[in-house]
């Protein structure tokens, strides 16, 4: 699996999707699942997908799927 | 007046938005007073409330005028707001933005202690409200000033709802003082609120135990936070662990972390952790507020003198609200609790007379802070889809045990959005058969055992 489809598989695993057509547009709070308790689900999740340690700030501003991946990108994981 | 608003320094602030702005208490009184004018006295109201400046002046402009309101989330499940309004008539509407409208809709008759009226802080849909007085909210917040030494100094943030009974009581105890509330929307897991925490000088926070869980993992230790003073824990028994850290951050940072109890059933706080034995008594909910008293019953009802022997937890105090209501008739009814409430936690005291919860008489778990009552679920299931069922498991767990698995999904969909708490809570379990005595009754323990 490419680490895009990790990334992506990660969203459609926390927040039970059936597809990903949304998920390119989605944001923080945009779908019930996705509140603060969502959050810390996903996080969790790409922690363990990409085995990364994220820091509070990184965490906070994860706040899109498009800005989420910028942040990967500190984390040296290439999408 | 409540908390006597009208004797602050009215170019004080009152409350701060996260936009910026600053309501002073001049202008709390001003804007409350037009939402006075334009609601009866003794009207019942529903209040979708947010945590901002406009929902504050609502409910201080209804409580002054003598309305009850009933607080509500802005973002509750329409289906469970129209069984409400439909349940209780109420004579207004507000707005998350402040808007009133009138619903035309026969009024039942208030009780004249009425004061106020919040949900069980269940979101199972039960219209089940709690019956509160002027008075038992002026005693709680009077008391929690009291043993937290709240000043004007204080600037709390807010971290929960204000139709949330703990969330309410942090309000209610800051007007008293005539302290300044940071009103914010955000959670402690948006950038905004951080800023916002920094830029407006917060000095204390509370926290339901997920909120722990969720500011460990946020690496909170290494916040710097110059202004933040007190850290306060309720709504659920915190993991010992947990306690632990946060009391040893706070001793080394020279801060306050005060663990504390509550129902709604006694407005909000019974019990507190005196911050100074936080750490020596990890684990324990603590002594009761002042003016209150706790102690335990057996079975039987008679007190136990004995510590470290288990009972339930029985509180007494001018807090102790006057009941429950489930249909527009009860809201006439006396004060049934005569300030004794029997709590249904299961505790202990120790030799020092500090409590610890060990369990619980009713069968409700508190996920993410919220009181889901497994009964009632079961009741969803049933009327939703025809099926058997049965709920159980541990707080911010539920295991959900169906013998039909095509539904597993939707079952699991459906209690997920009637409770508006997230799916990842709720556990579908699919066995063979539900577990019963002959009386038809289900056999829980044995049901925990077939689902491992």
């Amino acid at each position: 699996m490419s680490n895009l489809e990790k990334y992506i598989e990660a969203f459609k695993t926390t927040f039970e999707l059936g597809d990903e057509s949304a998920l390119p547009a989605l944001k923080y709070q945009d779908i019930e699942a996705w509140d603060s308790v969502g959050h810390m689900a996903l996080i969790a999740e790409l922690e363990d997908a990409f085995d990364i340690m994220m820091d509070t700030d990184d965490i906070i501003d994860f706040s899109s799927f498009e800005i989420g991946k910028e942040i990967m990108a500190k984390y040296d994981v290439a999408l | 007046m409540i908390f006597q608003l009208d004797e602050k320094d009215r170019s004080a602030p009152a409350a701060v938005s996260e936009s910026g702005s600053a309501l002073t208490y001049g202008a709390l009184l001003d804007a409350a007073g037009e939402v006075s004018d334009a609601v009866k006295s003794r009207s019942l109201v529903f209040i979708l409330a947010k945590n901002t400046i406009a929902s504050l002046c609502c409910y201080i402009g209804c409580i002054t005028k003598g309305a009850v309101p009933l607080l509500l989330d802005a973002g509750i499940d329409g289906k469970l707001l129209e069984n409400l309004i439909a349940a209780y008539h109420p004579s207004y509407l507000f707005s998350p933005e402040g808007r009133l409208s009138e619903t035309g809709l026969a009024p039942f008759a208030l009780h004249e202690d009425l004061g106020l009226l919040l949900t069980t802080s269940g979101s199972t849909g039960s219209p089940k409200l709690i019956r509160q007085t002027v008075s038992n909210m002026e005693a709680n917040a009077k008391s929690i000033a009291g043993y937290l030494g709240l000043t004007k100094d204080e600037r709390p943030i807010t971290t929960l709802p204000m139709n949330y009974t703990y969330g309410l009581s942090i309000l209610h105890s800051h007007l008293l003082v005539g302290a300044a509330i940071l009103l914010t929307e955000k959670s402690i897991l948006q950038k905004e609120f951080w800023q916002f925490f920094r830029e407006g000088e917060a000095t204390s926070f509370g926290g339901v135990p997920y909120t722990y869980e969720m500011l460990k993992k946020l690496r909170f230790f290494r916040m710097e936070l110059p202004s933040l003073r007190t850290m306060t824990q309720a709504g659920g028994k915190l993991p010992s662990e947990l306690h632990r850290e946060f009391a040893e951050y706070a001793a080394r940072t020279g801060r306050n972390f005060v663990v504390m109890y509550g129902q709604t059933e006694a407005t909000a706080r019974m019990s507190y952790l005196p911050p100074k034995r936080a750490l020596e008594k990890t684990g324990s909910m603590g002594i009761a507020i002042p003016g209150g008293k706790l102690s335990l019953i057996d079975a039987g009802g008679r007190e136990i003198a004995d510590a470290d022997t288990v009972g339930e937890l029985v509180y007494e105090g001018p807090n102790v609200t006057m009941g429950y209501a489930e249909s527009g008739a009860d809201l006439a009814k006396d004060d049934e609790w005569q300030g004794r409430l029997e709590t249904g936690d299961m505790a202990k005291k120790d030799q020092d007379g500090y409590y610890y919860i060990v369990g619980r008489k009713k069968r409700f778990l508190k996920i993410y802070g919220n009181r889901v009552n497994l009964d009632e679920v079961e009741q969803i299931i049933k009327n939703n889809f025809g099926l058997e069922c049965a709920c159980a498991g541990v707080d911010d767990h539920m295991n959900i045990f169906i013998t039909d698995e095509t539904f597993a999904d939707s079952v699991r969909k459906s209690v997920s959005e009637t409770t508006g708490i997230y799916f990842r809570a709720f556990e579908v379990r699919v066995i063979r058969e539900i577990p019963k005595n002959e009386a038809g009754k289900t056999l829980y323990k044995e049901l925990e055992e077939s689902g491992e």
